[in-house]
């Protein structure tokens, strides 16, 4: 199955988080109090090695497995939308000190408080759904 | 592997995402972790009620098995990798948390006052833990991203609606911890 190379890759980017501490709710709890390096030198140095991966992607001097030019999504545009949503979903991290990722490594680490917050956020996704239509973007 | 059981560095934790990020890239998808949310509210059925939901999942078969990845890895991580979860935290982090009742401060990654079993089976650190879910999940789709598709994927690729976004997770976090949490406990 070639798609097997993605539960490999999603096996890896667990211990990653995992061995770095960036799953530890203490972790974004010292981040937002601006109190120690550690997040912002993990996330920094991600965004900057990953802006140099993604000028080789740009230059079309690394293509994909299939031999195609990488292009990043654009990501969709609106004040609203980015600034607000992104509030909400820093409110949740911030409380329970899981973002997207995290909540299914967590499932390993303390199984039962990871599937409320998987359940809660399955729910929040669902609801940005129904509503999408309405909320100003 | 002694090195595999200590803690890793942020030097070490950071390029290896950024590694991740590439090889997501070059196996030939955008990376990104909150989109699987919504496949999964697909899969659950949610089509059935709005039309938002109706889309193929199986065309994001490559990011469900990213995901099975991330649980089993998490296990892995969890029983064979982290004999030792105590975090380095600074003094005032330890003060502040000791100052609103929290005990065995940062001896392991998740805090008893909101992952132990006591908590979760109490009204209050049920809702805590549920609505946290719930505010990820709404907010992360209404933004159009999370941590991995805005600040990294977004952030390195130079777009402004993730530095938007990323600005909009620290005024929320930042709210979170200096003014909820000391509600909170």
């Amino acid at each position: 199955m070639k798609n097997i190379k993605f539960l490999v890759l999603g096996i890896f980017f667990a211990i990653v988080l995992s061995k770095s501490q960036a799953i530890s709710w203490y972790r974004f709890y010292e981040m937002f109090r601006f109190e120690s390096f550690h997040m912002f030198g993990i996330i920094g140095s991600a965004v900057v090695i990953s802006a140099i991966i993604m000028q080789l992607f740009k230059s079309g001097k690394i293509k994909d497995v299939n031999g195609n030019k990488i292009v990043p999504k654009p990501k969709q545009k609106g004040v609203v939308r980015t600034l607000v949503g992104g509030t909400f979903f820093g409110l949740g991290w911030g409380i329970s000190g899981a973002c997207a990722a995290p909540i299914f490594v967590i499932l390993g680490f303390k199984s039962l408080p990871a599937l409320v917050l998987l359940i809660g956020a399955l729910l929040g996704a669902f609801i940005y759904g129904i509503l999408s239509k309405k909320l100003p973007h | 592997m002694d090195f595999i059981l200590q803690p890793w560095a942020w030097y070490v934790g950071g390029p290896l995402i950024a590694l991740s990020l590439f090889l997501y890239f070059y196996f030939g998808q955008n990376f990104g972790a909150s989109t699987n949310f919504e496949t999964l509210c697909t899969m659950a059925g949610a089509g059935k009620v709005s039309d938002y939901f109706k889309k193929d999942w199986k065309q994001r078969d490559f990011a469900l098995l990213f995901v099975v990845g991330l649980i089993i890895g998490g296990f892995i991580s969890a029983n064979f990798l982290t004999p030792n979860q105590a975090i380095d935290v600074n003094v005032s982090t330890i003060q502040a948390l000791s100052d609103l009742g929290f005990t065995n401060i940062a001896n392991q990654y998740f805090p008893d006052e909101i992952f132990s079993t006591d908590a979760l089976f109490s009204i209050k650190g049920f809702l805590i833990l549920f609505i946290s879910g719930v505010l990820v999940g709404f907010g992360t789709r209404y933004a159009g991203g999370c941590t991995s598709g805005h600040a990294i994927t977004g952030l390195s690729s130079l777009q402004l609606p993730s530095l938007l976004a990323v600005i909009g997770f620290f005024i929320g976090g930042i709210i979170a911890v200096w003014f909820i949490i000391p509600l909170l406990f």
